[in-house]
């Protein structure tokens, strides 16, 4: 770890790996520091030229992390590419942040972690509670001077389920972070969202439907960890330190925000996102699906 | 290319498009910022009573517009977006600014396929284009059915 950890927040310190969050107001202190780097990452491609945290450097999902080609994400070689032209090197401490929530920062933070970046953070709260507290943004470019960044292979066994390492989980906890309708089959995509293409609705045999937002405050921190506890292990789906966990939603950014607090502030160890999520399954023959708002029987 | 496709679109959907092919791809996300600031307001009275717009649901964001055609067969097209969705302020003041003063028979030839040749596939993504090609959808759907009352 490059930048010492956020030790401000009393509620950030009771999670299991508490420097994996900071605070804006942390954020705001450390700015210039260097060995730091902060990325944002938002749904709306556009967003951050519309002003950004000072310093700030862009990953898009869609245009810089996935592979143009397959359905997939980019390699190493490109991956190295990408962070060195973005200023990080094997050692910083990168911030993520973004709109909608933190689902794409949370994202983001998902794929650097597949090619083992270890220092990787996110902003509590993201976009929304930085411009809520009135914070400053700037439309001012940043340019990051280029810096060698090694060429990893990405790791896809350990934070990242295929559709054929689901349907050997099954009978292992799934977490489906869709919204209701979603989860019992009348929607095909979220509400208000485009229909990307499912063919077939519901959700994946005994999955429980937990949408992301019961993960956070009405201020888009994630709730503390008690909380957390209470909705996602004893009290709620029971999930234990030890279970093997996988979360999805439509094409895994929802549920990197989930995967989030399952693995860094609860310290579930064995959390993987399935990135395929509803729209492979939903197309993929043959699957299992259930519909309703039952999580359904095992499949025979 | 944009030689071979600039008969096919009224002068200003075909200037929008020299534009943007002009520039870099970094300079067309740039120009599409442009656009995202230039979307009019609505008028008062699509302001005050936002249900007679259509919701877009090829958008991500919230993005709601109506095209209405005038009793000399002149198209308007309203649209609204939040700041917080500059990519969808952006699709829907390129379609505003094309739009504006074409004819009901111009709008319905317009190729579908438009908003696929404005070379913001790299830069923008495929996925998001969609949004563009909803509202272009919407809006002809608009004209036609106002056409058949």
């Amino acid at each position: 770890m490059n930048v010492a950890a956020d030790t401000t927040s009393d509620r950030i310190a009771q999670y299991a790996h508490p420097e994996r969050l900071v605070t804006t107001q942390w954020l705001a202190d450390h700015l210039a520091t260097p060995g730091l780097v902060v990325v944002e990452s938002d749904e709306d491609v556009l967003l951050y030229e519309t002003g950004h945290i000072p310093g700030a450097v862009k990953i898009d999902w869609h245009t810089d992390l996935n592979d143009p080609d397959v359905r997939d994400y980019v390699d190493g070689a490109r991956f190295a590419q990408l962070l060195g032209s973005k200023g990080i090197t094997r050692d910083t401490t990168v911030v993520v942040y973004g709109d909608k929530g933190n689902w794409w920062a949370a994202y983001t933070l998902w794929v650097l972690s597949l090619f083992g970046h270890e220092d990787v953070r996110l902003l509590d709260g993201g976009r929304g509670l930085w411009i809520a507290e009135g914070r400053v943004m700037t439309t001012d470019a940043t340019r990051p001077t280029a810096v060698e960044y090694p060429v990893v292979d990405r790791d896809d066994t350990t934070l990242r389920a295929f559709r054929d390492d689901v349907l050997a989980h099954l009978g292992n906890p799934l977490v489906d972070i869709r919204s209701p309708r979603e989860y019992n089959g009348e929607l095909a995509h979220m509400p208000d969202y485009p229909n990307e293409g499912a063919l077939r609705t519901g959700h994946i045999p005994t999955a429980r439907n937990v949408p992301w937002a019961t993960a956070v405050a009405e201020d888009g921190t994630y709730r503390s960890r008690p909380e957390l506890e209470a909705i996602y292990q004893s009290g709620g789906l029971g999930l234990k330190d030890d279970d093997s966990v996988i979360t999805y939603c439509r094409i895994g950014e929802r549920s990197s925000h989930t995967w989030f607090a399952l693995k860094h502030l609860l310290g579930i160890e064995r959390v993987r996102n399935y990135d395929g999520s509803w729209t492979e399954w939903g197309n993929s023959v043959r699957v299992p699906i259930v519909k309703g708002d039952e999580p359904g029987e095992l499949p025979g | 290319m944009a030689d071979d496709r600039s008969v096919d679109v009224p002068e200003t959907f075909a200037r929008i498009r020299a534009d943007f092919l002009e520039l870099s791809q970094a300079d067309r996300l740039l120009l599409l910022l442009e656009f995202s600031r230039e979307l009019p307001e609505l008028p008062e009275r699509f302001a005050s009573a936002p249900e007679l717009l259509e919701r877009v649901e090829e958008c991500q964001a919230p993005v709601r517009a109506f095209t209405e055609v005038d009793e000399a067969g002149i198209v308007h097209f309203y649209a609204s977006a939040p700041p917080e969705a500059p990519t969808t302020r952006g699709f829907a003041a390129i379609l505003a600014e094309g739009l504006a003063g074409l004819t009901a028979e111009q709008v319905l030839a317009l190729p579908d396929d438009y908003p696929f040749t404005l070379g913001l596939t790299e830069a923008v993504s495929l996925l998001r284009l969609r949004g563009m090609s909803g509202m272009l959808t919407r809006t002809k759907r608009q004209v036609r059915e106002q056409l058949a009352t």
